[in-house]
């Protein structure tokens, strides 16, 4: 309960920002009330000056019916504006859920975005967000005329016969009962409801993004057995959250019948005995049928909130999950440019299972760092490390004579380019996707870039050169095409460190000897951590860090290493030790 | 959308109890003006108390036999819809597996997604709504209608007359929103792409400083979004005041009319009560009516989205054969793939024979057509002209799944499910034993990862393989292939992230299995396919030149150039 209403006011805090139209609908809300209200108690009027045949009084039919007609206009318009007050702030502050919702996204650690299935994260940042801002249309349009209503028919009643309000003000508590005790009950139904559906979206996220790979395999079946296992839990929990939600309408529209008969009684007994007209009887029935519909539509509304308030919750909490530590204001860079300094450092993922330990390096400007070993053995959490996609638990990272941590990640990271194994690609232009580090480079350089990655070829090629806009995460484009965007987009920032992990794996050795030459041209002068396999390439490092189980077993240069006859210098053999199907 | 209806039959029954319990209860409904009118004519002109109670207890009676229809009808048709949706999903699941790699390409995963998840919600909504208030609502307004015509003719004109007008407003605006949350719902899936691929690509993101760009990028999108839902919402605030005016022109019509029918002795007071009764009845269901309709024009929309999927043909038709001959014989006879809506051709005139238990080496430069060739022997992708046969039969003839069951393909991008080790091997091989899992990981060179885990093979593996490395997941991706153990095995540059010692490691392994599959080893490694019975050396699409490592190095330029480039000694020594 607690948690509910801290999200309540986390929610009402967003619409707070919109507090003119809020006022403006509140006004409008209030006036079509009145109006609304005012209308019956004129039309009971009228038909009082119809008694029966002969006993007419039309000339006061006439005024009374003209005051109706001015109502009604008033009524229309004022009705209008509120429902467009209310469209605008719901919108809005949707717009601003997911904006934030998604800059929040920028900011949380990357350990957080590696261990939630990317699906669930997305349906909390689109579905939810949807469903919460539904309910709150709901909430805005009908919540505010609901309770107006009720106050305006109470005071209305009160002037014109207080003995029946006093009728339905006993009656009515009940329909609020019936719908708080339905609506606490459905809570739950609605929060399980709401997290068998992101289940479900992360199975999904998986089997459709992945779809190929299913059918590479020929598991559809399995898949669908899979998906109809929650499929199923799904239908059961909505069916609950739904019916026993949607029973909250008939259940308050009964109290409303009550009600209405209570009216009907009292009045028909009052008018009997002279105390109200036909006239103002009608009005009261009237208004016993309007004064519980806002009941009706406000435990509507509860439950609508109900349901919102559950995925509101999903979506905050995705908004408070712990940020990135703050950057530090930018610093003076003190040590040389292109210096790093690893010291004593502690490392794992799982908090429980040590990982790096006690890791020490010097790497002077310009050098290149050569990162070796078996696959699986730690190189990839190097790079998280050194590009602060996450933080060392232990000792410090000394980029430029400052501590990584001391300064801001922007500024570490402009420092240096990468190239990663999974090459990802935006969806835009081929222009875009290459000037990604620098978004106004001018066609000159970009296609200089591209010419440098032997991109240019290409992309010439393609339908619309650099114009081509490639789909979600590369389309077409081959692996190596893509691998040679991603290396084009480094040589355009040309930044003063470089981090390349397998990045040439997908490419043929024709083109790659060319990149090669490239990234030679490309780490003259610049500091290089590299990833590979390719021992030729190797070779030429000032460093070799030879990792093995997440620890640097061997340090230094090929001839020294390949003296020791150590690890490395076993690694280099097996790459002319062939075990193929001819002898 | 005629195609989704038949998701609803299961339901027929549902479909039917709902609005029958929804027009019981309206009927009820529909008698209580009439009683109010008895009892301010009889009741309390005549002023018999005893009337009146008997009265107002038949309201309550009227109310009570409401409610349980009610409660009837929201059940019914909550079963109804919440199971249609469901079944729905189902069908589209199946519907999206169905799609060739073609269509994938073209269609995209994240419209699929949106499908699935909002537009089938915002269909189960609308089909909830529907079924509860479809008919409930015109009945109750032409039942009010006709309850005016029982009680006075010339007064019920009024009815008549209002309710086309009212009807006419309610269309229209319908009719002018539906295009527009099309576009709606468009502009969300676009939303929903950003999302995803911020996510897909936060390294790369982060690395570029990017942070700010997605974010102004999201924005963009979202802004849209944000725009047309207010223009859409502005016509939608229409309905409401429109109808209001409507209704109560008509009543002051009805009241004057009523006032001089009273006049003239042909209607009582009670009467006029009673008709004005049934018009505010009119304006309630109209109310519930338009908000009907926006809920259903929603729906329309996603429905109109969801039967676009489920209409989709896949553009391969399956085969009838069933493989008989577990040999794993591969030739391709004048083989060309062209891709849908490019220009040139990706594979030129493919002609090659692999026999059963042999190894093709594949080799030659980005976007050669590597991946291409072998995508066509499991059926990914159909040949534009000349066949692939498997053991002599047209690969197009036997059935996908019995043909796709005897190859094996470990693919150039090494995903992996969530779940277990063990859970994704058996991807592979549902009944696979554990004696048949171990020899899979021994042969991939993935006994290590295994053991080098706390829970062994029930090791949790997370979304896109998560908590292991690269080269990892490769080795895990071929033994899943291995699990199944396959006539003919497909190593799409899935080694490049092994070091050489293992890379050697795992074909020596493959090489000495004991029902060896015909193996295809696509690589950019001469040393990977060094040892293959017969290398293709492909360049643009064509092979340029097909043989054993010794005769291309003997004579095959492009062949020369990749190898000496990898092997530097043997280059000096050689020349």
């Amino acid at each position: 309960m607690a948690k509910k209403n801290g999200t309540l006011k986390k929610v009402l805090r967003y619409v707070s920002r919109y507090w003119g139209f809020l006022l403006v609908s509140l006004f409008m809300a209030l006036i079509s009330v009145a109006l609304t209200l005012y209308v019956p108690i004129l039309v009971g009027r009228a038909i009082d000056c119809a008694v029966g045949a002969g006993q007419v009084d039309f000339p006061a039919i006439g005024k009374i019916l003209v005051q109706v007609a001015v109502a009604v206009g008033i009524t229309a318009a004022a009705q209008w504006v509120m429902n467009v007050m209310n469209n605008h702030m719901t919108y809005h502050v949707v717009e601003d859920v997911r904006r934030r919702a998604f800059s929040h996204l920028q900011k949380l650690p990357l350990s957080y975005l590696d261990s939630h299935p990317p699906g669930e994260t997305v349906s909390r940042v689109i579905s939810d967000v949807d469903q919460f801002a539904d309910g709150l249309l709901l909430g805005f349009t009908q919540l505010f005329t609901g309770a107006m209503t009720i106050l305006g028919t109470l005071l209305f009643m009160l002037v014109i016969s207080p003995k029946i309000m006093l009728v339905v003000v006993l009656i009515t508590p009940v329909s609020l009962l019936v719908a708080n005790f339905i609506a606490k009950r459905t809570y739950d139904m609605f929060a399980l409801q709401s997290k068998t559906r992101g289940e479900q979206t992360a199975l999904l996220d998986e089997v459709i993004g992945e779809q190929k790979l299913v059918q590479a395999f020929g598991c559809e079946e399995r898949m669908l057995e899979a998906f109809d296992e929650v499929n199923d839990r799904l239908e059961k929990c909505s069916l609950r959250a739904i019916f026993f939600s949607s029973i909250t309408n008939p259940a308050t529209r009964f109290v409303n019948s009550l009600v209405y008969a209570g009216v009907g009684l009292v009045g028909a007994l009052t008018v009997i005995g002279g105390g109200l007209t036909v006239g103002g009887l009608v009005s009261f029935l009237s208004y016993a049928n309007q004064y519980t519909k806002p009941f009706n539509e406000i435990s509507g509304v509860i439950t609508e909130l109900q349901n919102a308030l559950a995925c509101a919750g999903r979506v905050f909490d995705l908004m408070e999950a712990e940020p990135e530590t703050p950057d530090p204001a930018p610093v003076e860079e003190c040590g040389e440019r292109g210096s790093v300094a690893i010291r004593q450092v502690a490392f794992s993922y799982d908090k429980g299972k040590k990982l790096i330990q006690n890791f020490n390096l010097q790497v002077q400007p310009g050098q290149r760092i050569a990162i070796v070993g078996p696959t699986g053995c730690g190189k990839t959490t190097l790079i998280n490390l050194l590009m602060r996609f996450y933080d060392v638990d232990g000792g410090s990272i000394t980029v430029n004579g400052v501590e990584t941590r001391k300064m801001p990640r922007r500024q570490l990271r402009s420092q240096i380019g990468m190239v990663l194994q999974d090459t990802w690609l935006k969806s835009g232009t081929i222009r875009e996707n290459i000037a990604m580090g620098k978004p106004y480079a001018t066609q000159a350089e970009v296609e200089a870039a591209a010419k440098a990655a032997h991109a240019h070829s290409f992309i010439r090629r393609l339908p619309q050169g650099y114009d081509t806009v490639i789909g979600e995460s590369g389309g077409s484009l081959s692996q190596g095409q893509k691998q040679l965007l991603c290396i084009a987009r480094v040589m355009l920032c040309l930044p003063p460190m470089l981090i390349l992990d397998e990045a040439t794996s997908s490419i043929d050795t024709r083109t790659e000897q060319k990149i090669q030459a490239a990234f030679q041209r490309m780490m003259e002068g610049r500091t290089s951590f590299i990833v590979a396999h390719r021992l030729s390439t190797i070779e030429q490092a000032d460093v070799i860090l030879v990792m093995k189980d997440g620890q640097v077993i061997e340090q230094g240069n090929h001839e020294s290493l390949l003296r020791k006859g150590g690890f490395y210098a076993e690694l280099y053999e097996s790459q002319f030790v062939q075990e193929g199907p001819k002898p | 959308m005629k195609k989704l209806w038949g998701y609803l039959k299961a339901y027929r029954k549902e479909c039917v109890l709902a609005p029958l319990f929804k027009m019981l209860e309206a009927s009820f409904e529909l008698l209580v003006p009439l009683v109010v009118a008895a009892m301010i004519d009889t009741g309390i002109a005549a002023g018999d108390k005893t009337y009146i109670m008997h009265m107002c207890l038949l309201l309550v009676a009227l109310g009570v036999v409401g409610l349980a229809s009610s409660i009837s009808a929201q059940y019914f048709a909550a079963k109804a819809s919440v199971g249609f949706a469901a079944k729905l999903r189902h069908a589209l699941l199946d519907s999206i597996q169905r799609l060739s790699y073609g269509q994938m390409d073209t269609l995209g995963a994240s419209t699929m997604m949106t499908r699935m998840t909002s537009d089938v919600n915002q269909l189960q909504n609308g089909v909830n709504l529907a079924l509860r208030l479809l008919l409930r609502s015109p009945f109750v307004v032409f039942g009010a209608m006709l309850m005016a015509f029982t009680i006075d003719l010339q007064a019920a004109l009024i009815f008549a007359a209002v309710i086309p007008a009212l009807c006419v407003v309610v269309f229209g605006i319908m009719l002018w929103t539906i295009p527009q949350y099309k576009k709606v719902q468009e502009n969300l899936d676009s939303v929903t792409g950003a999302a995803r691929e911020n996510l897909s690509g936060v390294r790369v993101i982060r690395a570029f400083c990017m942070e700010e760009e997605e974010n102004k990028e999201f924005e963009r999108r979202n802004e849209k979004l944000t725009r047309l839902q207010q223009k859409v919402g502005k016509i939608s605030a229409l309905m409401n005041p429109v109808t209001y005016v409507l209704i109560n022109v008509a009543v002051i019509a009805l009241i004057w009319t009523g006032a001089i029918r009273v006049n003239s002795g042909a209607l009582s007071q009670g009467q006029v009560v009673a008709l004005y009764n049934y018009m505010s009845q009119i304006l309630v269901e109209l109310v519930k009516m338009a908000n009907l309709i926006i809920t259903m024009t929603k729906a329309a929309a996603c429905g109109n989205r969801i039967g676009a999927v489920l209409s989709f043909k896949t553009d391969q038709l399956d085969g009838e054969l069933e493989p008989e001959t577990r040999r794993g014989k591969v030739e391709f006879r004048n083989v060309s793939l062209r891709y849908p809506g490019s220009g040139a051709e990706a594979l030129q005139n493919i002609s090659f024979a692999a026999e059963p238990g042999q190894t093709i080496g594949i080799i030659g430069g980005t976007g050669s057509g590597k991946t291409s060739l072998v995508n066509l022997i499991p059926r990914f992708y159909d040949a534009t002209e000349g066949s692939v046969l498997v053991d002599g039969v047209d690969v197009r003839q036997f059935q996908k799944n019995a043909l796709r069951s005897r190859v094996g393909v470990a693919p150039q991008k090494a995903v992996l499910f969530r779940g277990t080790i063990r859970s994704n091997l058996l991807w592979g091989n549902p009944n696979a034993t554990e004696a048949e899992l171990q020899e899979a990981l021994r042969v991939a060179q993935a006994e290590e990862i295994v053991r080098g885990k706390e829970n062994g093979l029930e090791e949790p593996v997370a979304q896109g393989g998560g908590s292991l490395s690269g080269g990892q997941r490769q080795r895990l991706t071929i033994a899943r292939a291995l699990v199944r153990k396959p006539e003919i095995l497909i190593l799409d540059d899935s080694a490049s992230a092994l070091d050489y010692a293992t890379d050697s490691r795992l074909r020596g392994a493959i090489a000495s299995m004991k029902n060896r599959p015909t193996t295809f080893i696509v690589s950019q490694r001469a040393a990977s396919v060094r040892f293959a019975d017969l290398i293709l050396v492909l360049d643009d699409g064509k092979i340029v030149d097909a043989g054993t490592h010794e005769a291309l190095l003997a004579r095959c330029e492009i062949y020369q150039e990749i190898y000496y480039s990898q092997f530097p000694k043997e280059a000096k020594s050689h020349g």
